[in-house]
């Protein structure tokens, strides 16, 4: 029991390494907000644009959703990181580790939108487009309003699931919690920042786990 | 019988075709202001298809509608401007159920006319008032009955004061106990002198309240005439089989 203490709960350890999980924990929650805020916004513009039926634009943002979509972000993030470089391209792990989960979220949150925008029964067009509303007022006054909605639930999940990962800067030397933990880990021999670190991702994304599921009862859609 | 009225509605020659199907034959149906048109017709006869092309939520594929004298089809046609002159009415109502019955009315006055938000509500709370819901005007679409539903996309279209109102079956959605209330609007508005042209299967109220009956099959219309002719003595038989169908 006191070997268990020892290993994960140690406590001139976890004394010293509080600052640097603490630091950790602003740095993810920094990355978080920007990866959510840029992701959904680019996400939400891409839908819209979509939604103009423009054939050779859709195709291009379908390769661009699919791709982002089918590849692991971990590989992107190596890609980008140590890729970059070669072609005179430096950028900066943290901006690395944002670009490539804001895409990775946008293009989920593309399709999410869309398939929210497609559910939107045509009579809804129809009505409003009869009252002289043009494309863009009946997507931005009747569609939208309904389509968002209806992408709250799955929206939520997924960027859950997609702010998790900025766990993976830790392979690019992102200063974010877990790689706070790790390196604490080793300058320490001890398991105890480890826990620190589960200990800081439960303490920021439990709350956001159960602010989704307020929003998914909340915004949960009473149709007509 | 010399056109004392102007034609609010003209249309010449209409074809429609979806894909290799002609569904619309060349349709010529002029009309006159303050008129109440009914169309009826066996389903896939292409009355919804006629009305949908009158406002170009289906774009005719030949022929020439014009609107009080405007040519809707032209090139230079500014086609919003040119809908929310020609007010329409669904089966399915499809009212916006995020916004309460006053915001349906007021969001094209707003977004598409440009009033101001005091205006809107005024103009909008008056056209809720003339279908007999300004009581209701902070209820949600889902929280009204389907004819009140109607009755509110009835004072959607309205509040527009189009030049002339299309109804797409306005009441047959609806239970039989809730259709009185949507005709007794739509009596009150060509009491006011709305020009008509109306879709629905509602004989009694198209044998007292239209002026003109059309009669169309297969696309093409067969007959037309004063309400009393077409369904007491029509002088086609596929109208009187029709006729006869319906009031079996």
């Amino acid at each position: 029991m006191s070997r268990f203490l020892d290993t994960f709960f140690k406590w001139p350890v976890f004394e010293r390494y509080l600052p640097a999980i603490l630091k950790g924990m602003a740095v993810t929650i920094e990355i978080a907000v920007l990866v959510v805020i840029a992701g959904i916004l680019l996400g939400l513009a891409l839908a819209v644009v979509r939604a103009f039926r423009l054939r050779a634009i859709n195709v291009l943002i379908i390769v661009f959703v699919d791709t982002f979509r089918a590849l692991p972000p971990l590989v992107l993030i190596l890609l980008v990181y140590f890729g970059l470089p070669n072609v005179g391209i430096n950028v900066p792990s943290f901006a690395v580790l944002w670009l490539v989960l804001s895409l990775v979220l946008a293009a989920f949150a593309e399709e999410i939108f869309w398939a929210g925008i497609l559910s939107i029964p045509k009579g809804q067009w129809e009505a409003a487009r009869s009252t002289g509303l043009s494309h863009l007022a009946t997507l931005a006054h009747v569609v939208l309003p309904q389509a968002v909605r209806l992408a709250v639930p799955p929206l939520t999940n997924r960027t859950i699931a997609i702010t998790k990962n900025t766990a993976l800067g830790t392979v690019i030397g992102v200063g974010e919690i877990l790689n706070q933990a790790t390196a604490a880990q080793s300058f320490s021999g001890n398991a105890t920042p480890l826990m620190m670190g589960a200990v800081a991702y439960l303490m920021l994304f439990v709350p956001v786990v159960v602010l989704g599921r307020f929003l998914e009862t909340r915004f949960a859609w009473r149709r007509v | 019988m010399p056109d004392a009225k102007p034609h609010i509605l003209d249309i010449r020659g209409l074809r429609k075709t979806f894909g290799a199907t002609e569904v619309l034959h060349g349709i010529d149906l002029a009309v006159q202001a303050q008129e109440l048109v009914f169309v009826i017709g066996p389903s896939g006869s292409g009355k919804s298809t006629l009305l949908r092309c009158c406002n170009r939520l289906e774009e005719p594929s030949a022929g020439s509608i014009r609107v009080d004298g405007a040519d809707i089809m032209a090139r230079s046609t500014d086609v919003n401007a040119m809908r929310r002159c020609i007010g329409m009415v669904f089966q399915s109502f499809n009212l916006y159920p995020h916004l309460n019955a006053l915001r349906n009315v007021t969001l094209a006055l707003a977004k598409v006319l440009g009033k101001t938000r005091a205006e809107a509500e005024r103009i909008g709370m008056a056209a809720l008032d003339r279908v007999g819901l300004a009581d209701k005007a902070k209820s949600y679409p889902g929280e009204l009955s389907g004819g009140q539903q109607q009755r509110v996309a009835i004072a959607r279209a309205l509040a527009l004061e189009p030049k002339i109102m299309l109804f797409d079956e306005p009441t047959s959605a609806l239970d039989p106990e809730l259709v009185g209330s949507v005709l007794a609007v739509m009596r009150d508005l060509k009491r006011g002198g709305m020009t008509m042209l109306v879709v629905s299967h509602e004989m009694r109220f198209a044998r007292d309240a239209a002026d003109r009956v059309i009669f169309m099959d297969h696309g093409r219309i067969v007959e037309q005439g004063p309400p009393q002719q077409i369904f007491s003595a029509p002088r086609e038989a596929r109208t009187l089989a029709f006729i006869a169908e319906l009031t079996r």
